[in-house]
């Protein structure tokens, strides 16, 4: 076997680079790292950094750069060589890096003490090291000069230093030849010789050289250079060279050199005859001029096979050739169906692949998803006209039915189910958001579907994935039901779900990744009896725990509770006045004032990428995923600001208000004489053993009789009319993807304009932080006085009050948002809740309540108990229908 | 080095060539059960402190003695042949949150010799069957290797130097309180640990001799990567100057994630592996459900594999747990460490293994 050279990418060497030092001493770091990135991309295994300049702070510019290639997980992937003639850059390079790394160099030219100690010390950072042939008596030229260097320090590094021998790396010196010093001609041959000894006689070690050097007197003229780096690098692999700093980029392949060329090269570089530099320089000129080769264009794939094309289209996402490839590949294919068991689901399973072993993430795979749609769309019509004249019957892997349940609309995590799905070959019959449990398991048993698959991403959603369960068990139906969505978990699924199901199971899938698996497993006749049977122990287990901790939590009695409610001094408290009372509507609000408002990470989140923004974009993992999504994603935010896609509305408003024991009461006006409403809030009961209360919201509002005058806040804001064209738009394209984007988009553009119009009304409407001013951080930190919380959530859980709210504000008609039987909110993405000015007040969750809590607000809000089960099941602390 | 510490080293080398030892499980998650107290934390000795030292576990070992000990004593008694002290926060660093930097060497001694008390206690009435202390030294709350500041990627907040003193001051407290060997754990920046590595390497030159060393990793993602993005193999490349009696992976993913990782560590790596999964994923609570059998099958399979040395338990492990792995790996071979071909391996973020064919020379004319 021909023994292998790696190359060491020689661009970021300050010394070796112009072009480099020229950015480095510009202090434009973003340029120099990308031209480490682009020497990785072109192959570099290793790359070697120096800052080796005069009028530079070299330890610093060493520490910034590699700091920052830490952050390049495309550049970070590959090793590096702190390459330095200084020990103190070498030193402060080591503590960067937390790779193991290479040290260019150390030498005996100060003697073996300074060797040694330096030696230790490299081992002591886990680097290997370059060790130069030079000495106390200078750089060695000769091959047995070189030979009795490079063993001395084998034999001094080995023994005294205990380093061990493969990570010692020997440079020889390479210099240059053809200079017309007739003692510089043997330069190569002695380098050759030299290897060759030190790998006979000293075991593990390894030999690198600066191979430029060689053809340093034939600087100009690159295509020489490039011939001789060749034939240097040629003779000097075979003699046993196995590492150089080599431009890859600019290397003539040995058997592309002219005979002429190579003749001459050789006798010049093998020491041949004695007039070899004349007869090169003879020719030199002929060869002078432009051969620096053109980078291959970005292109390069389209000239590959059309199948080849296909999958590279697939794997990269790119829609804009799938067309005709497609149709190429059709016409080539003997049926239409062969392109699509063909390339395209080979394509479809690199990706399948690379996502399962976590190269690809998932906005990656939907924009593949993307293609491989429009290419099967461009098929079809020629897969039906084929069907139609023989008969034949589809194929997939399995049929499934999806579906949001009643009463909720939240439907992107359903979506990115289904897409993923889809690029595994299963059918999915998607019936949308709002679907009622009939039509869902009408659609089942039409379609002799093989799966059920529910999402639902509000509380009450959890009830009526219980209902569906219970219906399909009474049904009769065989088929396993998939659960997921953002308030779904595997103990909500095993305790509340799975018991009404026992002919087939109800399953919990807590992410898209994770659903091709599962639903592979369990549609394969013995795999899925498998892993029902070890799904339903998990089951049990969880079940026996919950019991076991539902035992465990003891809760406060409900006046206990109220004793101990936050206890706020109202005495002399003045609290602010809102600017105006009543409503306060906003039309077509400018998109462009949300933007800036929108917290990133729970995109992100949506998308399955996990981390924070704006850490994610350079994060080692998901980052370049992460960076095109960005990317996509303010793209498509530029156009739906310019383009006005959607019609943001707000409706606000403030009240006189007084708390009454858990109710707050609002006033018509400031006589506060005529109630407008009462809002009802539940209180924690948790035992608690410290100082903390047991909070209830109403505990942030001055009581009645406290002779304070206090007031509420009210709240529903949407991103509005709009998303729904816009999405449909992309789904009559085909693409998901940006459907799927759009929506998530919405969804941060509500909550922006949550956030938004809260700061609006601390500033301006209720006033009473006129001079807050937070940045975005700040803000998502919710480092701000005053709190915004939405029922449906942790501190108001019942969605049911709502409807109250949406009566107050009058938001269909003010705001047009809607809400569904559940509570859901229409458009989708909407936000809605109270404003509290009280500095103390604050976030919480109301966490499980006991049946007298139950029982009392059932009678505040005139309910039967029943009903109020239903809505607060998550928060129980005892069996529905029993305590 | 005390004659009583070489002999239990050199029991140790034995054991590990006959058997799979068993390492502790979880301190956290015990020291949760007692529920304590700001009021417990303190005790009278630290009754002015202008912190709060609620969550502090490692001050335990000087207000609450008894219950480490206790604890350390409920693994014992379910089977650990190592326990592993309670100091992983034990660092100038760590402890900085607490204001507490200036009590690190007493934290680490003392957690020592509370551990080596239990030990020695426990080996005196069961001689043929000794038990070792690991001084346990955590990842520190910062990395070395991440900006924290979003706007300078260059940006570091601590140095490796300053990680270099703060581990080195923890583990010649910890030596001195006895313990037997030093566990650089849940390793998740690889610069952190090779602070570490560059610290123990002066302790030891300091000491005059060498106490055995394990690392261990930890896998934050189901890519397969550390918090900093190395894979294990990469990983192992950059740590195995440290020249460690055994190296493994703990907490993050639960036993099942865990296992193609420790399967390619097993593979490249010529020393002891362990492995010490958390008791599953973290529940929707927070909480771990997987129950001690689920825990000890995993690893049983992994043992029976040929892949493991060492086994224990991360967050969520109770004494059951422990008690389930001792009895699950009981009598089956240890793995014998992998012997890779002589050659260079570097690492960036992926490994990168020198080609060794070239290093047979081929010499042509």
């Amino acid at each position: 076997m021909l023994p292998t050279f790696v190359n060491i990418g020689e661009r970021t060497n300050i010394t070796g680079s112009a072009k480099f030092k020229k950015l480095i001493l510009d202090g434009d770091f973003d340029a120099a790292l990308a031209v480490a990135r682009q020497q990785v991309e072109n192959g570099a295994q290793i790359i070697d950094v120096n800052m080796d300049e005069g009028l530079l702070d070299s330890e610093a510019a060493m520490v910034r750069f590699l700091s920052l290639i830490a952050s390049e997980p495309e550049i970070s992937r590959v090793p590096v060589m702190i390459d330095s003639s200084k020990w103190s850059v070498i030193e402060a390079g080591l503590k960067c890096v937390q790779g193991k790394s290479i040290v260019n160099s150390i030498s005996l030219k100060e003697g073996e003490e300074i060797f040694l100690e330096q030696a230790i010390t490299i081992r002591r950072y886990g680097a290997a090291t370059v060790v130069m042939a030079f000495d106390e008596a200078g750089q060695a030229d000769t091959a047995d000069r070189k030979y009795e260097i490079c063993e001395r320090s084998y034999r001094l590094l080995t023994g005294k230093a205990g380093f061990p021998p493969e990570d010692i790396i020997f440079d020889p010196n390479i210099f240059a030849v053809a200079t017309g010093i007739e003692e510089h001609n043997n330069y190569a041959v002695d380098f050759f010789n030299a290897t060759r000894r030190i790998k006979q006689n000293l075991p593990h070690c390894r030999v690198s050289g600066g191979v430029s050097n060689v053809s340093f007197s034939f600087r100009g003229n690159n295509r020489v250079r490039e011939a001789m780096h060749s034939v240097f690098l040629y003779h000097g692999i075979r003699a046993g060279l196995d590492m150089g700093i080599v431009n890859a980029g600019q290397l003539t392949v040995y058997a592309d050199i002219p005979p002429e060329l190579l003749e001459r090269v050789e006798d010049v570089i093998l020491n041949r005859r004695d007039d070899a530099t004349e007869r090169l320089l003879e020719i030199a000129d002929e060869y002078r001029g432009d051969n620096v080769k053109k980078a291959a264009a970005d292109l390069a794939w389209r000239e590959r096979p059309v199948n080849d094309r296909l999958e590279h289209a697939l794997v990269k996402g790119i829609t804009e050739f799938i067309i005709e490839d497609t149709e190429e590949a059709r016409c080539a294919a003997s049926r239409p169906i062969e392109v699509i068991e063909g390339p395209l689901m080979q394509g479809m399973n690199t990706v399948g692949d690379l996502f399962g072993a976590g190269k690809m993430f998932l906005p990656q795979v939907v924009k593949s998803a993307r293609v491989m749609k429009q290419a099967v769309a461009h098929l079809t019509p020629f897969m039906e006209r084929e069907r139609e004249e023989s008969g034949a019957a589809e194929d997939a892997n399995g049929k499934i039915i999806m579906a949001t349940v009643k009463g909720d609309v939240h439907d992107i995590g359903k979506n990115i189910v289904g897409v993923v799905l889809q690029c595994n070959n299963y059918q999915v019959i998607d019936l949308g958001v709002m679907v009622p449990a009939d039509k869902i398991l009408d659609a089942a048993a039409e379609e002799k579907a093989d799966i059920i698959g529910l999402s639902g991403l509000i509380t009450p959603s959890l009830d009526e994935m219980c209902t569906v369960a219970a219906e399909m068990q009474r049904r009769k139906m065989q088929i396993p039901l998939l659960i997921g969505g953002a308030t779904t978990s595997k103990v909500h699924t095993a305790v509340k779900i799975a018991p009404n199901y026992s002919n087939s199971q109800a399953v919990y899938v807590p992410d898209a990744s994770r659903a091709v698996s599962v639903v592979s497993d369990l549609i394969d006749e013995k795999r899925g009896s498998d892993m029902i049977t070890a799904i339903r122990s998990e089951y049990a287990q969880l079940r026996d725990r919950h019991a076991q901790a539902d035992r465990d939590t003891r809760r406060s009695s409900l006046p206990q509770a109220r004793e101990n409610r936050v206890k706020i001094d109202w005495n002399g408290y003045n609290a602010p006045k809102p600017t105006f009372l009543g409503l306060k509507t906003f039309d077509d609000y400018p998109l462009e004032r949300l933007v800036e408002r929108i917290d990133w990470s729970p995109f992100f989140h949506t998308w399955e990428l996990q981390g924070s923004y704006p850490k994610i974009l350079t994060d080692k993992t998901v980052g370049e995923a992460a960076q095109n999504l960005f990317h996509d994603a303010r793209a498509m935010l530029d156009r739906i600001v310019a383009e006005k896609w959607f019609r943001p509305r707000a409706v606000i408003g403030f009240w006189p208000a007084s708390a009454q024991v858990d109710d707050i009461i609002l006033y018509t006006d400031e006589s506060r004489q005529t109630e407008l409403q009462r809002l009802h809030f539940l209180r924690q009961q948790m035992q608690r053993k410290n100082s903390r209360a047991n909070f209830c919201l109403s505990d942030f509002v001055a009581p009645t009789g406290s002779g304070v005058s206090d007031y509420l806040g009210g709240f529903a804001v949407t991103a509005g009319e709009g998303i729904d064209e816009a999405v449909a738009k992309f789904d009559a394209a085909q693409d998901d993807y940006n459907a799927i984007m759009v929506k998530a988009l919405a969804d941060r553009l509500a909550e922006a304009f949550a956030e938004h119009m809260h700061e609006r009304v601390r500033r301006e409407f209720w006033g009473y932080a006129a001079a807050e001013d937070l940045d975005n951080e700040a803000l998502i930190a919710e480092q701000y006085q005053g709190i915004r919380p939405a029922p449906g959530y942790p501190a108001c859980p019942d969605h049911t009050e709502k409807r109250l709210l949406f009566e107050l504000l009058d938001a269909e008609r003010k705001a047009g948002i809607r809400l569904s039987e559940n509570f859901a909110m229409l458009p989708a993405s909407s936000v809605s809740g109270f404003y509290f000015s009280h500095p103390d007040s604050c976030y919480f969750g109301v966490g499980r309540i006991d049946k007298d809590q139950v029982t009392d607000y059932a009678a505040r809000k005139g309910e039967d108990i029943a009903e109020i089960e239903r809505w607060l099941a998550p928060n129980l602390n005892y069996e529905r229908g029993s305590g | 080095m005390t004659a009583d510490r070489t002999s239990r080293i050199n029991a140790l080398q034995q054991a590990l060539k006959e058997r799979i030892l068993v390492i502790d499980g979880a301190m956290g998650t015990m020291i949760q059960n007692h529920e304590l107290t700001e009021a417990d934390y303190r005790q009278e000795r630290f009754v002015d402190h202008d912190h709060d030292l609620k969550g502090n576990g490692d001050l335990l070992c000087l207000t609450q003695p008894d219950i480490i000990a206790g604890i350390h004593q409920q693994f014992l008694d379910a089977g650990a042949d190592i326990l592993i002290t309670n100091t992983f926060s034990a660092t100038t660093i760590a402890q900085g949150d607490y204001g507490l930097t200036h009590l690190v060497s007493e934290l680490n001694e003392s957690a020592a010799r509370l551990a080596r008390k239990v030990a020695d206690r426990q080996t005196e009435q069961t001689p043929d069957k000794p038990r070792w202390v690991a001084g346990g030294i955590g990842p520190t709350n910062r990395t070395a290797t991440i900006s924290p500041d979003v706007n300078d990627p260059a940006f570091r907040n601590i140095s490796f130097d300053e990680l270099r003193d703060a581990y080195l001051e923890a583990a010649r407290a910890l030596v001195a309180g006895g313990v037997d060997i030093l566990l650089i754990e849940t390793v998740f920046d690889t610069l952190n640990c090779k602070a570490a590595i560059f610290a123990l390497e002066l302790l030891f030159e300091e000491l005059g001799e060498r106490l055995p060393v394990l690392i261990s990793g930890t896998i934050t993602d189901r890519s397969g990567r550390t918090l900093t993005g190395q894979t294990p193999e990469a990983f192992w490349n950059s740590i195995r100057h440290a020249q460690s009696l055994a190296m493994g992976l703990n907490c993050a993913l639960g036993a099942e994630e865990m296992r193609p990782h420790i399967a390619e560590l097993s593979r490249v790596a010529d020393c002891y592996i362990s492995a010490y999964p958390n008791a599953g994923l973290p529940n929707g609570f927070g909480g771990y459900d997987e129950t001690p059998e689920t825990t000890a099958g995993h690893i049983a399979e992994w043992a029976n594999a040929g892949l493991l040395n060492l086994v224990g338990g991360c967050c969520g492990t109770t004494p059951d747990h422990i008690r389930a792995i001792a009895q699950a790996v009981a009598g089956i071979p240890p793995r014998k460490p992998a012997d890779p071909q002589r050659t260079m391996r570097l690492s960036g973020l992926e490994p990168f293994t020198f080609p060794v064919e070239n290093s047979a020379t081929e010499v042509r004319a």
